[in-house]
């Protein structure tokens, strides 16, 4: 019995992601009595994986796999899968990991449950929460394959270090044909991205224009935030798709999401539900937003941001 | 071209969710059921296909026979014509299967699947089906060419976005981006007249196994009232973001 992660990384680095998942995976294995087998490609500094429960690291190298191909990805982790004989597969929900993991499920004719927010509430049955109905409620859902596969909702476990070791082997999967070959990527490489950020910054159809979303980079900056938008304005072009937040964008599950004159209609709010706090601003105390909030300013985003911004820098100052 | 396109029948984004029977069972009471937002981008793509390149364009459904009226509304839209297999749809994979049977027999050459539905939002079924049909697969797609049997394909990433090519047969999940919302089409009076006389092709479900089963649902924690700061005190939002948030 085995517990497998996929660890995903970037230029050789570990995202936030795949220490989650180890933690994750740690925990069940801890139920279980068994133990967690880390899979990673083309990956360094191996052994912080240790850190975090995985006892032992299949390390894939191989510049074939320098960009992300789910069908290749799927196969090289069910084939760790076999040679590990895995009962439980635990993946991340970022792009790449939704994408690999049905392919890998059919592969290993697995269940496979997405957005999980928590451990097992049981393994026998294997039992799962996650969230449904676009965040506006939570199902339990059993698992009755001998192989499943876990798709965990990123920050809702949150890293646990155990202080552990890892052995490391190399791993050389057989790569199947690809199929769809990566002509360009598109990406701003300097930016933390809507789905890793523990901090998102929203700005909506408030700012009234583009060339107003300085101060909100700025406020991100400080926080090390991502930056996100509501859908009017990435249909106004104001700022790209990849930034839009909400039912038909991007879900965001951080531990603060501020929005900035955004009203919160259903569609927005049910993008970002799974954040854990919640700070609004907004001109008009009857913005619906208020009612989704934790903490709230009733004001002008052009005065209170560059307060906030200013505030925030001498907070960090004095904490540094 | 023979395209298919995957409709998934879902509550419309204002419904209140409410469960019954012990909280085992979504409450479709007073629920207006729509097509996915997901799958009508896809849909309004095949009908590009099919006007400007020549396609043909069927649309499917796994489920019930209370999902007629949406698969009915998009024949209205203009596909040509409809399949249900008539089971309900209650894991992901089995949902797949039951799709990779009708690819499979049907011989299309484009699966046009949403990135996810709205209610169980799995964001797996497109993934699935590619991998059963032994198709290209292209999850999160915003954008798609077909030239001959050859694709090309936009998907978009965390961060931002990577163009792909590829050949056909495949299986996209799609999303807003494959068309601009201002081209989505309501349908018309004709459209309507036009889809009573179209085939709804009812098809018995094969023996599959379920994988996963939803037992229990619940609803979130009712929140606390919103704690507001004054604009001119801004300290104190830092502060309770701090000391009380603990996010900062
Ligand atoms: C099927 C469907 C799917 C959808 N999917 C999404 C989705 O994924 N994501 C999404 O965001 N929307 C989605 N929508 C749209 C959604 O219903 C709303 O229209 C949208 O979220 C509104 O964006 P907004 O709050 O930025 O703009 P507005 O509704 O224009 O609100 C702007 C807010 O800014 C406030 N404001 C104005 N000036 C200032 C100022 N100076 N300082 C502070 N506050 C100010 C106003 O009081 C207002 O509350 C969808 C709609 C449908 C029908």
């Amino acid at each position: 019995m085995s517990i497998i992660v996929y660890t995903e990384s970037e230029n050789g680095k570990f995202k936030k992601a795949a220490l989650e998942v180890v933690s994750y995976a740690k925990s069940i294995a801890d139920q279980m009595g068994s133990s967690v087998t880390a899979v990673v490609v083309n990956a360094d500094d191996l052994e912080s994986l240790g850190n975090y429960g995985a006892s032992k690291v299949l390390s894939i190298k191989n510049d074939a796999l320098n960009t992300f191909n789910a069908k290749t990805y799927a196969s090289a982790i069910e084939q760790a899968a076999k040679q590990e004989a895995a009962n439980v597969i635990v993946v991340s929900t970022s792009a790449d990991s939704k994408y690999l993991a049905p392919l890998l499920a059919v592969g290993l004719e697995a269940g496979y449950v997405s957005n999980v927010i928590e451990a097992p509430s049981s393994l026998s049955p294997f039992t799962v929460k996650h969230t449904a109905f676009t965040n506006k409620a939570f199902a339990n859902t059993e698992i009755s394959t001998d192989i499943k596969i876990v798709g965990l909702s990123n920050n809702s476990f949150g890293l646990v270090e155990s202080g552990g070791n890892a052995s490391i082997e190399d791993f050389s999967p057989s790569l199947p044909e690809s199929g769809v070959n990566v002509e360009s990527v598109d990406k701003a490489t300097d930016k933390v991205s809507i789905a890793d950020a523990e901090t998102v910054v929203s700005g909506g159809r408030g700012l009234k224009g583009p060339e107003n979303w300085g101060m909100i980079e700025e406020l991100a900056e400080v926080l090390g935030a991502a930056t996100a938008c509501s859908k009017p304005v990435s249909d106004l072009g104001w700022r790209p798709h990849s930034e839009h937040v909400g039912q038909t964008g991007k879900p965001v599950a951080s531990n603060l999401y501020i929005a900035i004159g955004i009203s919160g209609a259903i569609q927005h709010l049910a993008g970002i539900n799974s954040s854990k706090v919640k700070v609004v601003i907004n001109t008009d105390a009857e913005a619906p937003f208020f009612k989704a909030a934790d903490y709230g300013v009733v004001g002008d985003a052009f005065e209170v941001v560059p307060k906030l911004i200013e505030k925030l820098k001498a907070f960090k100052a004095a904490n540094a | 071209m023979k395209i298919l396109v995957c409709i998934s029948h879902v509550p419309d984004t204002t419904s209140k969710i409410n469960f019954t029977e012990g909280d085992t069972k979504f409450d479709i009471n007073g629920v207006q059921f729509v097509i996915n937002p997901n799958d009508e981008f896809g849909l309004t793509r095949a009908m590009w296909f099919k006007e400007k390149q020549g396609a043909s364009v069927d649309v499917v459904n796994v489920g019930g026979v209370e999902t007629e009226p949406t698969l009915r509304k998009a024949l209205a839209i203009g596909a040509d014509a409809a399949i249900r297999v008539n089971t309900q749809a209650t894991d992901g994979f089995s949902v797949a299967k039951e799709l990779a049977k009708v690819v499979s027999e049907g011989g299309y050459d484009l699966v046009i699947a949403g990135r996810e539905s709205i209610d169980y939002n799995g964001g797996m079924v497109p993934g699935m089906l590619a991998g059963l049909t032994n198709s290209n697969f292209v999850a999160n797609c915003i954008g798609l060419e077909v030239d001959g049997t050859n694709a090309k394909a936009v998907r978009e990433i965390d961060g931002g976005k990577e163009t792909v090519s590829t050949a056909l047969p495949l299986v996209i999940g799609g999303q807003k981006g494959l068309v601009e919302e201002s081209d989505l089409r309501i349908p018309n009076m004709r459209g309507i007249m036009m889809a009573r006389k179209k085939p709804l092709t009812v098809l018995e479900p094969a023996e599959t196994g379920v994988k996963t089963k939803a037992i229990s649902f619940e609803k979130p924690a009712p929140k606390g009232a919103v704690k507001l700061v004054d604009a001119d005190n801004i300290d104190e939002l830092v502060s309770l973001l701090h000391n009380e948030a603990k996010v900062i």
